[in-house]
């Protein structure tokens, strides 16, 4: 039996888990960070267009500070987020972004002087004030009051990526990839570690840890058409989740994309429409004014999706071999500047459909569909990224549900996630790693590791008719057509049922070559129940829920119900044999918020069914600033007074800004 | 719509961790379907004929640079590879070289990526500065930052490894890759590195002097990236220290 010791395990190597892996070793702790894949590999390599921080330093931008962030980003979550952890991030957002700086990454500056830019499809000229020569710029993105999307051209995911992971280098982090956490090690609801495969040798090792945080990303490959990666399955959840202990938040809540590229599904960036990109119907007609008058193409993303959607289904879609789309016109920001800020758009185009988007005219739109691209729900944790239930055991990322974006995040916000949590949950989970000592018995390890073992010999040793791969296609499909951006309640309840009878049938496979290394076909065999049992969380939660917020729409619940929905959905596994999770509610609190529920500012209007302590609340909320404005007291004393949120480090001081 | 073809994809299959396995190549026909890549058609023979067959696929997209192979002679990115570029429809995949292989198609680049990048040490060295994040970053030229972004591009895929002859005969050599890494640190103001300094770590045969500007690094990188450039002067910039 192979048995690692170390302080600190991180689970998964993209953007989060190596930010929150240098916190850790920072700190003086022997950490360890699996992977998948080489680390530099990672999905958080695809976020293309930017992260969002209110520096304020640009013209278009001006203004911008916390408060605007966080109003933004509650709107975005259409109310479901958790405002505490949403103003813990909008602070630390600014200093990341100046970390990152200083760990190299080449973000676009500030020109002074006056620009071209498309604004509303027109062309305007923006002056840049002199003075902030050189400071880090910002485009803008959908959902925002402010350009406030930092960035590298459109390779911003990447540049970050390789700035930390090599940071990570630096401090001697124990990175080691192609390696496997199949299942998490705990005992009296504290978790000691993982039993891992090594994806090359096939053997099992069992690594045991003070803590250990789960940082592996999305759960968007349980969708057939999505922007994710191959690897983002979810696997950190799932996990988690069959501790039986742990529990998922919010799972319904997924996102789809405006801009995927038909038919591969590859991401075109948001920032396609932040620069002034616009999108087209069969007629070359630009529609989304017709829906959304004042934000545009730039509303939030779920809405932008479903009034595509709306709009293909009022007959005016792009018919094609795939299926009708809409058209994405980025030509009109011509040529030069698409050359150097949406280069790798352009490639996508080019190499994928033949299209050069900076070709003039009809001939250089791209064909775009909505499709899954954002994992809102994840490992419910507290505002230290640890689970409500399991001790030891930390999220951070996409892969959690601290609850930064409710039922829809903006565009920009992710990225932006992956390093702020990594920054205020990495120093968590080392504090938690400084003051807990390890107290497990070997027999535990040994039981772990003999439990898994078992199970794969006992896949090897199936003899059923079922095959893996059309198992996990089945699933993929299903979710496409029954939990997808439109939804109601006959399909989810369908979905729900053709769930349980997929995962039944994978007790029934075989899988064909007996290998217990390099065999492609026992990964999926042990990785598609586990996709299973995400993809039942989803469709369950979705069935549940009886409302439309966000990202989540029932077209039998068009309102939004702040009466009976302003809650989180808890999904848990209860026993190993069940084939449906158990689902509980955690209410959010009206009277602690900051920014009470409200119309989102875009989106149909008149479609909440309101709760009586909205008005209250905003009642003394209103009365609370306008009593410290009169007293002469600042926005961050008037803040203080409405919502009070801790950080560690230096992470709760001021952020400069130029002009402030 | 183009007229549906065979597709003759042949690829080579060896698992050095199996003592009965020899390498070979295994041909797989199937039928092409339109805008079919390389990470459609390997996995459609993954699924539907070969369950065995190991490759390596993350973004799909160009990004990741994880599926690097060599395709009827030419080390490329598999994911952007469209069968339909190839007008007789065959294709032959071999593994890239240089690299530990894993099984099949399936190389260890994150092995090789990992050791170049500590031995250039392939980060900002600013001598332990201590950065106050709550203050207003340092100030940067745009067209600076732009220039380190152009190098920063790089997905360290190993194709100009792949590619490269010195690779083949130095396994130490830090390839066109590595040289970047420290072309890209060179150029950046926040690194307090000197030529010196960068002289120590690539100052020799299995670094800069290595090169013998054979070019195939620059032809092949799925990035563009201004390899052979950067790498004649890092040359000019090192071969004057000392």
């Amino acid at each position: 039996m192979k048995i690692i010791y170390c302080d600190a395990l991180i689970i998964g190597g993209g953007l989060a888990g190596l930010r929150a892996s240098v916190a850790t070793q920072k700190k003086g702790l022997n950490t360890i960070v699996l992977s998948l894949v080489p680390v530099k590999r990672s999905h958080s390599a695809a976020a293309q267009g930017g992260m969002q921080a209110s520096l304020g330093n640009s013209k278009m931008s001006n203004g911008d500070n916390e408060d605007v962030h966080f109003s933004d980003t509650v709107k975005g979550s259409d109310w479901g987020c958790d405002q505490e952890v949403a103003r813990m991030f909008v602070h630390t957002a600014p200093k990341a972004i100046r970390e990152l700086s200083a760990w190299g990454v080449p973000w676009t500056r500030v020109q002074g002087g006056s620009r071209e830019a498309v604004i509303n499809a027109k062309r305007t000229t923006i002056v840049e004030d002199k003075e902030r020569h050189g400071l880090i710029m910002s485009r803008d993105f959908g959902g925002t009051k402010k350009w406030r999307t930092c960035y590298t051209s459109d390779a911003t995911g990447h540049t970050m990526l390789f700035s930390v992971a090599n940071e990570a280098l630096k401090h001697k982090v124990d990175i080691r990839d192609r390696k496997e956490a199949i299942s998490l090690i705990h005992e009296d609801q504290r978790c000691y570690g993982a039993i891992v495969r090594d994806l090359i040798t096939g053997e099992l090792e069992a690594y045991i840890a003070k803590g250990t945080c789960i940082a592996t990303g999305g759960y968007g490959r349980i969708y057939k058409q999505t922007t994710n990666a191959v690897i983002c399955e979810g696997m950190g959840a799932a996990i988690a989740l069959e501790t039986g202990v742990a529990t998922l938040g919010n799972m319904e809540a997924v996102q789809f994309h405006p801009t995927p590229i038909v038919p591969s599904g590859i991401l075109l960036t948001e920032g396609c429409r932040g620069d002034g990109g616009i999108l087209r119907d069969v007629d070359g007609h630009r529609f989304m004014p017709d829906y959304e008058p004042e934000k545009k193409e730039l509303a939030s993303r779920d809405v932008v999706s479903r009034r595509m959607i709306e709009h293909i289904r009022n007959g005016k879609g792009v018919p094609s071999a795939y299926g009708d789309h809409i058209w994405l016109d980025i030509s009109i920001l011509g040529r030069e500047h698409i050359e150097k800020n949406l280069r790798d758009v352009q490639e996508i185009c080019k190499v994928f459909n033949g299209i050069d988007p900076a070709d003039e005219g009809p001939k250089g739109w791209v064909p775009v569909l909505p499709m899954q691209h954002y994992s809102m729900g994840g490992i419910r944790t507290k505002k230290t990224g640890e689970s409500q239930k399991l001790h030891g055991l930390f999220s951070c990322g996409e892969a959690a549900c601290w609850d930064l974006h409710g039922f829809n995040r903006l565009g920009g916000n992710s990225v932006a996630e992956t390093v702020v949590s990594g920054m205020i949950i990495g120093n968590y989970f080392a504090d938690y790693c400084l003051e807990n000592d390890l107290d497990i018995k070997t027999q535990t390890i040994e039981a772990s590791l003999k439990k898994e073992s078992n199970k794969i010999d006992k896949l090897l040793a199936l003899n059923g008719k079922e095959d893996i791969f059309a198992i996990k296609n089945t699933m993929q499909l299903l979710m496409d057509q029954k939990v997808g951006i439109f939804r109601d309640g006959e399909n989810l309840s369908q979905a729900v049922d053709e769930l349980q009878e997929l995962l039944k049938k994978t007790n029934n496979i075989t899988v064909k070559s007996k290998s217990k290394a390099g065999n492609p076909e026992l990964e999926e065999a042990y990785r598609v129940p586990k996709m299973l049992k995400l993809a039942l969380c989803v469709a369950k939660g979705a069935e549940q829920r009886t409302e439309s917020r966000g990202a989540h729409y029932r077209e039998d619940f068009l309102k939004r119900d702040d009466k009976n929905w302003l809650k989180r959905t808890l999904t848990h596994w209860a026993n190993e044999e069940d084939i449906l999770p158990t689902i509980t509610y955690e209410e959010l609190d009206i009277i602690k918020m900051e920014m009470p529920p409200a119309f989102r500012g875009y989106g149909a209007k008149g479609m909440i069914i309101e709760n009586e302590l909205s008005a209250q609340r905003q009642e003394e909320v209103d009365d609370i600033k306008e009593k410290m404005d009169d007293e002469g007291k600042d926005r961050h004393e008037i803040q203080d007074a409405l919502m009070q949120f801790d950080l560690p480090m230096n992470y709760r001081e001021k952020n400069e800004r130029v002009g402030e | 719509m183009a007229q549906q073809k065979d597709v003759t994809i042949s690829v080579l299959k060896f698992n050095p961790r199996d003592k009965e396995s020899h390498p070979k190549f295994v041909e797989y026909t199937l039928q092409e379907t339109p805008g079919m890549t390389l990470f459609i058609a390997l996995n459609k023979i993954r699924q539907e004929m070969d369950p065995d067959l190991a490759f390596d696929f993350v973004c799909r997209a160009g990004i990741c640079g994880s599926c690097g192979m060599v395709v009827n002679g030419k080390p490329t990115l598999a994911c952007r590879t469209l069968v339909a570029n190839y007008p007789d429809r065959k294709l032959q995949l071999i593994p890239m070289p240089a690299f530990e292989l894993i099984k099949d198609l399936s190389v260890n680049t994150g092995k090789w990526m990992d050791s170049m990048s500590n031995r250039v040490e392939s980060w900002i060295v600013d001598n332990e500065k201590e950065i106050d994040i709550t203050k207003i970053e340092e100030k940067m030229e745009p067209k600076v930052a732009e220039d380190i972004f152009e190098l920063d591009r790089c997905v360290e895929c190993g194709i100009c490894v792949a590619s490269c002859g010195t690779a083949l005969m130095r396994p130490n050599f830090v390839g066109a890759v590595g040289l970047n890494r420290v072309a890209r640190f060179q150029m950046d103001p926040r690194d307090k590195r000197t030529d010196e300094d960068f002289y120590d770590l690539v100052g020799d045969d299995d670094g800069i002097f290595g090169c013998m500007s054979l070019l195939a690094c620059e032809d092949h990188c799925p990035k563009n990236l201004p390899l052979q450039n950067k790498i004649a002067y890092m040359r000019r910039k090192l071969v004057s220290v000392k």
